[in-house]
């Protein structure tokens, strides 16, 4: 007699496909936010899977900030072109120039919170009423308490203390007109299933995931990339360091961290060792005790 | 508390397997003391964390350290001390990984529970052993064997603030036995351990020599849930249709869904329900590929020997081992909104793939939880409140009662106005008949 038993990663496969597909049974416009970053890569994968022979049969989103890494741009453009989707970007620089948001002052302004604003608008503009993200619930505190559907009132608004109870494999994503879902396949992975299930399927990632020299600059124990969108303070200066990324948001607030993991089973073991969060390198996260779940009610992703 | 570092070598996250376990019970049980143990011991507490959690608990002025705020993620969490939804954790050993639904002891204890049990393979019941027994281990207990948890670790804790002693550990264990004999949990382990201390919960403890089972952690890492799922009955619900439309894959049509029940192959006769149409199997499309077979609960794409009108919400099962396909359903509710549960009242259910709507057409019986006594004479099911009722549906379901398949045997009521989820039913029977109605309550329980 054969063992049905699924290791833990395909039962994780296995239910992200099921998730990918509700979304694309339930709604009628989704799309899939992407980033160029690993997570979103990854569900890029899955939801790849979850229609072929078919193409994916929605729309990949981006909502470029201006301070994003070239590496992940650059990445993001080959892949859509890779995989023969549609995608679709708007940008920060255009809701700040149309006065729907301002940029913050100070040394490393932070363009994370204004990606709201113009995440919002495009909701709008395509009438989307389903977006997927790679947010997965290990990351962070209040995203531990997040739904796989997690509905936005028609502000774009997340209620946490107001959600949906979510039983088996039973997703409601009822809704009137104007409100919208995030949905999160990769609710239940934690970082280390994203790096096995890259190196499972050998999924090609951007660069600055891997070890190499770059300048940076310690600004509070964060070492911020050189960048044209950073002002050095008094007694601050960049110094080359052996680097990699561990999460890649804006250059702005995203920290490197010292590594020489040049390979995916070199970044495996590192992660299996590693003695901080992933979101730990991201500034905009520490910002209060409650700042993801602040931004999460806004409307963030 | 020292945590080794577990490795995770290529050839064992491969092959690890996943379990998904709730943990019921409150604060002053040792709850979030025990899964803050669990996390440091197995590395999923990092260094920041752990500095965070100091620092946050130091403002609050507080002396020890507040593992609850590891899962008390939302503001208002935190300002008012009391854990409001079920919060998910992770941590892997060499062995497994493992999810646990963390749910809170108190405030909306039956939705939260409910919610974390759906999908739970193992409960861990938290008992203090000072206290023994008590109305809230009731509670949780029904709660798993209502929402059939294949397997149930009652976890007495505090045992060093009864000396370790054997005799109160076996009276703790007769008392729950005796109680429990009314429910139906097929598989109960009893653990001594001290949390706080570590005794028993990773490592096996030098003080409690007479206690011959394994760790916790051991139990959890060990505990055989290869027969959780229904391998027996073929049960496969569409989700959505695959039609490429394009050159090089011209005529394929693929049922897509996840299989809730049984195996299929490659060649296996087929009949698609509701319409009771035959057909074979022509490939099944995994994530990776084609297969040879396929079973709960993999994400597949079927595609068969012949043009078969079938779209989301039907299910193939095979000619000799098919569901009900009822409108009228026995089931046990729970639930979940300020408003309560309306005697004829008008939702929405969604079942497995299908939605439609319901209407309910009797309220039988109303649970006290504590108690597990049958109310007739009180019928008002409000919010956590558990019930027995008969609902129509407009078109057929394909049902299985919940105790045999917990995915053809569930389904939600959804309020047509708001649209919230307001109740979470498990299907005890495919029709209204007295016989439905005159069921003991042992039957229930049962479940």
């Amino acid at each position: 007699m054969s063992s049905y038993n699924l290791t833990h990663l395909a039962q994780l496969e296995h239910e992200a496909i099921f998730v990918l597909r509700e979304v694309a049974a339930q709604f009628e416009r989704p799309a899939l936010l992407f980033s160029g970053g690993k997570d979103s890569i990854v569900m890029a994968r899955l939801a790849q899977k979850a229609f072929a022979p078919a193409k994916i049969p929605f729309p990949l989103v981006h909502i470029d900030t201006g301070h994003n890494f070239s590496e992940a741009i650059e990445y993001r453009d080959w892949f859509a072109t890779d995989i023969g989707a549609r995608l679709v970007v708007r940008y920060v620089e255009d809701s700040i120039k149309a006065g729907r948001c301002q940029e913050e002052k100070g040394p490393n302004p932070s363009r994370n919170g204004l990606q709201t604003v113009t995440l919002l608008d495009t909701i709008e503009e395509f009438k989307f009423d389903a977006c997927l993200g790679g947010a997965r619930r290990d990351e962070e505190k209040a995203r531990a308490k997040e739904r796989f559907f997690s509905h936005r009132d028609e502000f774009g608004q997340w209620d946490p203390k107001n959600q949906r109870p979510e039983l088996w494999n039973l997703f409601n994503g009822r809704k009137n007109i104007g409100e919208h879902f995030r949905v999160f396949p990769l609710s239940n992975w934690t970082e280390m299933d994203v790096w096995q299930y890259i190196a499972r399927e050998n999924l090609h990632i951007p660069s600055i995931y891997f070890s190499h020299q770059r300048e940076v600059v310690n600004r509070n124990g964060t070492l911020l990339a050189k960048s044209p969108f950073i002002t050095l303070l008094e007694g601050e200066a960049y110094e080359t360091r052996t680097v990699r990324f561990r999460t890649v948001g804006d250059a702005t607030c995203t920290g490197a961290v010292e590594s020489p993991a040049s390979n995916l089973t070199e970044i495996i073991q590192e992660v299996a060792s590693a003695r901080v969060t992933e979101r730990g390198t991201r500034a905009d996260d520490k910002r209060s005790e409650s700042a993801m779940e602040d931004r999460k009610k806004a409307g963030y992703f | 508390m020292t945590a080794p570092a577990p490795v995770h070598s290529d050839e064992q996250y491969l092959s690890m397997d996943l379990l998904r376990f709730t943990t019921a019970g409150s604060v002053d049980d040792g709850k979030s003391t025990l899964i803050g143990r669990l996390l440091y011991d197995s590395k999923a507490i990092f260094e920041d964390t752990l500095e965070n959690l100091e620092r946050v608990t130091a403002q609050r002025g507080e002396e020890n350290l507040n593992l609850a705020l590891l899962t008390d993620g939302l503001r208002a969490e935190r300002e008012q001390g009391i854990t409001i939804d079920v919060a998910y954790r992770y941590f892997a050993t060499p062995k497994r990984k493992f999810i646990i639904a963390d749910t809170p002891g108190h405030i909306q204890y039956t939705r939260n529970m409910v919610t974390g049990a759906s999908t739970a393979n193992l409960a861990i019941i938290l008992i203090d052993a000072r206290k023994g027994v008590i109305e809230q281990t009731c509670r949780h207990s029904f709660i798993a064997s209502l929402l059939g948890i294949p397997h149930v670790v009652v976890a007495i804790n505090k045992m060093d603030l009864v000396d370790f002693s054997e005799a109160r550990f076996n009276e703790i264990v007769a008392q729950y036995t005796s109680f429990a004999s009314r429910l139906n949990i097929a598989d109960v382990k009893f653990i001594p351990i001290s949390a706080l201390h570590g005794d028993n919960v990773v490592e096996k403890s030098l003080r409690t020599p007479w206690y011959q089972g394994g760790s916790l952690l051991y139990t959890l890492e060990t505990v055989y849930i290869g027969s959780d799922l229904n391998h027996v009955d073929p049960r496969f619900p569409i989700q959505t249709v695959i039609r490429p439309n394009n050159d090089a894959h011209h005529d394929f049509r693929g049922f897509a869904g996840r299989i809730a029940g049984g195996v299929f192959k490659p060649g296996d006769e087929i009949v698609t329900l509701p319409s009771g149409l035959p057909a074979k199997i022509k490939s099944i499309h995994g994530p990776q590929g084609e297969l040879a077979e396929a079973f709960a609960p993999m994400s597949v794409a079927i595609t068969l020997d012949r043009e078969v009108d079938s779209s989301r919400g039907d299910l193939f099962a095979k000619p000799h081992n098919q569901p009900a396909v009822a409108q009228d359903l026995e089931a046990m509710v729970c639930w979940f909104n300020a408003k309560p549960l309306q005697p004829g009242g008008k939702y929405m259910l969604r079942h497995t793939t299908r939605e439609t709507k319901a209407v309910v057409k009797a309220i039988r019986y109303k649970v006290d939880i504590n108690t597990l006594h049958k109310k007739e004479d009180d019928l008002v099911i409000g919010m956590n409140d558990i019930g027995r009722i008969h609902v129509r549906t407009a078109v057929p379901l394909m049902i299985d009662p919940y105790k045999r398949n917990r995915s053809t045997g569930s389904f939600i009521l959804v309020d047509e106005f708001t649209n919230a989820t307001v109740g979470a039913g498990m299907i005890l029977w495919p029709d209204g008949s007295e016989r439905a109605q005159t069921e003991q309550f042992a039957d229930m329980g049962g479940l």
